[in-house]
């Protein structure tokens, strides 16, 4: 894990009284590779696909995998885990003694190119993200082959997208969002279509996404990595 | 040239969003003894009561439950749902009601305590024995607002925003019915109770 300095910034969706605040924490250099999680679920079998209850895990869960407790020889090891639900995500974290991070500390993290801390602005920056939601198959790649960010991250952006703790605090439920009860300026993803900056584009796939998935659903294109907080000392 | 590319992103995203729905195919053949693989009851957290009691959600295993998530501090869309919550529990026969449960989980675990619990259900006159309030923590709270794809989001340090749900599971703890939105009929919900409190 890398060390993540204390900072803030203003989210997608955000004005100037919405800045959020985000504490010093630790997080994963890569994503959870196939590796990794063949480990746990040999230690942990009720996470097997044949094991997991629908209720964790929908019928794509781990369905790349050769086996139960096998990826096989057709999938690297060192590719990302993916077709893992929210369940399995977060069991994962809590037995390394992590949890996952939040919307807020993955999108302060993932805002830094190579350089920079918020590389929002940067052109380049905002069309490469946009052209890796362009390109397929990426999760079938390495976890390393992206970049390296400021902050020692890497593949936040050009592998696979990452659940989030919170992943359920996006509010999309279609134009009338009946059954919501919710601020239009925080959830009205109208707004953000007819925003004119690369940098709304991609966080709004990144956010509408998040909206319209539910925490037992595997897809192949979905993987996740780890946060840790750091203990608060009393003064 | 942009309108383009942002309906070309849209449609990707439509793709990506629409290739998980799955077939949702159910056992039928499970023995009596062992839970459905949907049931609530796999969730192993635990919840404090608003008499103070610590139970685990399989402890309400045998009753119908009918559940909302709200918090209590909330002025605008939760004295809503608790009105159709109200609504709903007169419109179901006492003789049936043993069996039910009427249950409100705070979404914001870290102010309404089992205290502040016991008194928003004596202002809101929801005192009967099939009345249960539950505080958990914010990660168990957060995943069992997974199971109900209900969402939610904290707005200001006293409000949040969220989704209005309120959800009918049977007896083995699964969800069979939701009712969407505020001020919504509350008819096909009583229905579903009513039916499954028969069994």
């Amino acid at each position: 894990m890398m060390k993540i300095e204390k900072g803030f910034f203003v989210p997608l969706y955000g004005n100037d009284s919405s800045v959020v605040h985000i504490e010093s924490f630790f997080m994963d250099i890569y994503p959870v590779t196939n590796r990794e999680f063949k480990e746990f679920v040999i230690q942990n079998d009720l996470w097997e696909k044949s094991k997991v209850k629908q209720l964790f895990a929908d019928g794509n869960y781990l369905n790349h995998w050769a086996d139960n407790d096998d990826y096989g020889s057709s999938v690297s090891g060192d590719a990302p885990v993916t077709n893992i639900s929210w369940f399995a995500a977060k069991s994962y974290c809590n037995s390394k003694g992590k949890r996952l991070p939040t919307i807020d500390e993955w999108e302060y993290v993932a805002m830094a190119d190579e350089t920079k801390p918020d590389a929002r602005k940067d052109e380049a920056y905002n069309q490469k993200i946009l052209d890796w939601y362009e390109s397929s198959r990426t999760f079938g790649k390495e976890v390393g082959s992206t970049f390296k960010n400021y902050w020692g991250i890497y593949d936040l952006h050009g592998l696979v997208w990452e659940w989030t703790q919170d992943f359920n605090s996006v509010l999309i439920s279609g134009e009338s969002r009946k059954d919501v009860n919710s601020d239009k300026n925080l959830f009205c993803g109208s707004a953000t279509v007819g925003a004119n900056d690369l940098m709304n584009y991609a966080a709004f796939m990144r956010f509408a996404f998040r909206g319209s998935i539910k925490a037992n659903y595997a897809i192949k294109n979905l993987g996740f990595r780890c946060a840790q907080s750091i203990p608060k000392v009393e003064n | 040239m942009q309108t383009l590319t942002v309906a070309h992103l849209l449609a990707l995203f439509l793709f990506f969003s629409c290739s998980p729905k799955k077939e949702n195919v159910q056992s039928s053949s499970q023995s009596s003894e062992e839970l459905d693989e949907m049931s609530i009851y796999h969730l192993p957290s635990k919840w404090n009561t608003q008499n103070g009691e610590q139970i685990e959600l399989k402890d309400l295993q045998g009753n119908v439950l009918v559940m909302v998530m709200i918090y209590t501090s909330c002025q605008m869309a939760c004295p809503r749902l608790v009105a159709d919550m109200r609504n709903i529990d007169t419109q179901i026969e006492e003789k049936l009601k043993k069996n039910v449960k009427m249950i409100l989980v705070s979404i914001d675990p870290e102010t309404d305590t089992p205290d502040r619990l016991k008194k928003f259900s004596i202002e809101n006159q929801m005192e009967g024995n099939q009345w249960l309030f539950l505080q958990g923590t914010p990660e168990s709270v957060r995943e069992f607002a997974n199971v109900l794809a209900v969402k939610y989001k904290k707005i200001t340090p006293i409000d949040f925003s969220h989704s209005n749900i309120i959800s009918v599971f049977d007896q083995q703890g699964v969800l069979i019915h939701q009712q969407e939105g505020l001020g919504v009929d509350n008819k096909s919900t009583i229905d579903a109770i009513i039916k499954l409190s028969k069994n």
